[in-house]
């Protein structure tokens, strides 16, 4: 008698599914043992079909509905610590109530993996789409990915497991997806078999670190002066070490799988004839941002688009390379960071300071779009390049940070 | 469901076992009971027992990098998370065991938290804890009175009147802290039908105290202890007189040593004979007038205190532990 798991998975297939549903399928896939819940919208979608597949006997985990995001981050802290495989997320201030749990789960150095359904901050109330939530924890040791596809929401996070339990790495992980357009849209995803999933995911082995009555080790002691700058240094080299890690995982995963991009760190659009103009931004805005370039394009434009998957860890030199050539670049944020340099969004300050070190600087504009879910329309990038289109034209950047679809 | 170890009852403080799972390296302070307190539980778990300590003076006074005082595998979780701490450490291990991914055998865990941690801010997630009913796992607060670690300032599990930093008598307010102690373990037993076992506690009382963690550790589930721990700093007295306050809590009847097993409350050593009368309380008064936290109280102030401490006993339904006035007997 077969599995309702092998049935399942037995066969390579095409499936209509939405971005939560990639990843809950990819936790099965990675036979994660423990999970935890919490309810916010919009991430929660992926705990509903979790619990699902394992109620229809899809894998088999322990499944815990905690009482509060902060437990749940807690536990699957606790859990990984032991040497269980582990996911968890959550959206908005879902997140940041977990935040303590967080901030040590990176301290600790354990690879948890989450989904960040990527969502406003109260208050005021909004349920759609900004990137203030995740981007929060991005000096803390976190690695943050920015997803576009339903399809890219299942690679990455059977990737992330991989890299996030590399010895190497040790470091937790978080998939940020787009609430409403990438965590309730549905896409053709193509769905892996078992036996895929096995060749490329091996289990996560804690080794020394692992607590167990038969490795009695103390974890997180205090350490204070005496220790504490050793311990950051530590992080922040493992942090260093993961971009050959994921480089590495990244081309396995296309020998096994057959897809994905030529880097894992951006994906470039339109970028093979050195445009004048490069856009630059995160998430599922690549799709209006695509659809504009094709048509500023056949009006004869020289626009091309850089897609930032990985925000942390910042890949400083693929960045530069790609942008380093353009005349412009124009910086697309959905999010914010009020009071910072130009009063510019988290993005264009990050990839500004990345250009800086070039003998020629491209002119660096920002757009703040799409807030709160707000749509970013065609026409609102058409805008962003023509103001862009400006600084080339007139040798100055007049307005380092614009507001694009706003009312004024 | 994992397994459970079989830890049998103790007769006798010459049979407590010998080995140490927690030595020397921590640097509590003279008369510490709470590091009596960790001793006592983890001699009475045994070495296959995992350890989580939630922020507190027995992690930060106790778990100094390179002189960790615990022989058994231990692990830091924050203030507030001892219930999810458990709960994470025993789903992993059993999800594990549970699809071959390690050996199937019986491990303790047990998270620890002080008042801060467990009476106030992690409540909830112990509340949480206790309904998993699939999960081994024992939640043990020790109670100081107050948040130790942090200069001595005022929890929900302070007794009222108390000074702390967070509340000094003044001249306009003698009384700074009016909250009355939260009545925490039965709180969490009449709360959780499914949690099979429920004690408060004193390691003044080693015995009894070891049994209590064995029987919870044998028991299954979700588990918890409460125990009241003299602290010297906080509640200012001489260190050499640790034991002796904890004792003279239960002989004045402020702090009632029960188990509740299975929904079978036994009351256990002095206050046992307390409840069936072999014994009469001692008065309050030579319980606080020992400690310097509560010498500004004026007469008028311990005799309110012994009149709360009178009514527990002589007008709740379940005697010291449960606050519901007796109905009306036909």
């Amino acid at each position: 008698m077969t599995t309702v798991e092998e049935q399942l998975f037995m066969t390579e297939k095409e499936e209509l599914i939405s971005g939560s549903e990639a990843v809950a399928i990819a936790c099965a896939l990675a036979d994660v043992d423990v999970i935890t819940a919490y309810p916010i919208r919009p991430y929660d979608t992926v705990m509903q079909y979790v619990s699902q597949l394992k109620a229809n006997g899809a894998f088999d985990c322990d499944f815990i509905v905690a009482e509060s995001e902060h437990s749940q981050f807690e536990i699957v802290k606790h859990a990984s610590s032991v040497g269980a495989r582990t996911f968890c997320g959550s959206s908005g201030v879902g997140w940041f109530y977990a935040f303590e749990a967080i901030a040590v789960t990176a301290g600790l150095r354990l690879p948890v993996v989450a989904m960040v359904g990527n969502r406003a901050l109260d208050d005021p109330g909004a349920f759609g789409v900004e990137h203030n939530d995740a981007l929060a924890v991005r000096d803390l040791g976190w690695m943050l990915y920015w997803v576009a596809t339903a399809q890219e929401a299942l690679d990455m996070a059977l990737m992330a497991w991989r890299i996030a339990e590399d010895p190497r790495a040790f470091l937790p992980m978080a998939l940020s997806c787009d609430g409403s357009f990438l965590t309730h849209s549905q896409a053709i995803v193509n769905v892996p078999t078992q036996e895929q999933v096995n060749k490329f995911l091996p289990g996560y082995e804690r080794g020394q670190l692992q607590l167990h009555p038969d490795n009695p080790i103390t974890v997180a002691p205090q350490v204070n002066e005496d220790w504490l700058m050793e311990i950051r240094r530590q992080s922040n080299e493992a942090m260093s070490r993961t971009p050959g890690v994921i480089k590495e995982v990244y081309e396995e995963f296309k020998q096994v799988f057959g897809r994905g991009d030529p880097s894992p760190f951006l994906e470039e659009y339109m970028m093979d004839d050195d445009p004048d103009i490069v856009l630059m931004g995160m998430g599922t805005l690549a799709l209006p941002v695509r659809v504009a370039i094709r048509r500023m394009r056949e009006q004869g434009k020289k626009v091309g688009f850089v897609r930032l998957k990985f925000f942390r860890p910042f890949a400083t030199e693929e960045v530069q390379e790609a942008l380093g050539g353009a005349k412009a670049v124009a910086v697309i944020d959905r999010d914010y960071s009020f009071g910072s340099p130009s009063s510019g969004g988290v993005l264009f300050n990050e990839v500004r300071a990345a250009l800086y070190p070039l003998d020629n600087r491209p002119h660096v504009v920002n757009f703040i779009a799409g807030l709160g879910g707000r749509e970013v329309r065609v026409r609102d990038v058409e805008d962003m390049v023509d103001i862009t289109q400006k600084a080339i034209d007139t040798g100055k950047v007049e307005l380092e940070c614009n507001w694009i679809g706003v009312r004024e | 469901m994992t397994l459970v170890r079989d830890l049998p009852q103790v007769r006798g403080v010459k049979n407590i076992p010998i080995q140490e799972g927690f030595t020397s390296g921590h640097r509590t302070c003279q008369g510490c009971e709470s590091a009596l307190t960790m001793r006592l539980m983890i001699k009475a778990a045994g070495p296959r027992t995992i350890v989580v300590g939630s922020t507190g003076c027995m992690y930060v006074a106790n778990t100094t990098y390179y002189s960790t005082p615990w022989v058994v595998p231990w692990m830091h979780t924050q203030l507030g998370s001892s219930g999810a701490a458990a709960t994470g450490t025993a789903a992993g291990l059993a999800s594990m065991m549970r699809k071959g991914k390690m050996k199937d055998e019986p491990i303790n865990v047990i998270a620890f938290c002080g008042d801060g941690g467990g009476v106030d801010m992690g409540l909830a997630g112990i509340s949480a804890a206790l309904q998993h009913e699939e999960y081994n796992l024992l939640i043990l607060c020790y109670d100081n009175e107050s948040y130790a670690n942090t200069d001595i300032q005022v929890s929900g599990s302070s007794p009222w009147g108390a000074n702390s930093t967070f509340s000094p008598p003044g001249k306009v307010h003698r009384i700074m802290n009016r909250r009355w102690k939260k009545n925490t373990a039965p709180m969490l037993a009449a709360g959780h039908p499914s949690c099979r076992y429920v004690a408060t506690a004193c390691a003044s009382y080693g015995l009894d105290f070891t049994n209590k963690i064995r029987r919870a550790l044998t028991i299954g589930g979700p588990t918890f202890i409460h125990v009241i721990d003299p602290c010297p700093k906080g509640w200012d007295y001489d260190p050499k007189y640790s034991h002796e306050l904890g004792m003279l809590a239960v002989e004045t009847g402020l702090w009632v040593q029960y188990e509740i097993a299975d929904g079978e409350l036994t009351l256990s050593g002095p206050s046992r004979a307390i409840q069936s009368g072999v014994r009469s309380r001692k008065p309050v008064q030579e319980y606080l007038q020992r400690q310097g936290r509560f010498a500004h109280l004026n007469e008028e102030d311990l005799e309110f205190f012994q009149s709360r401490v009178d009514e527990s006993w002589d007008e709740w339904w379940l005697p010291g532990v449960v606050p519901f006035k007796r109905p009306d007997e036909e």
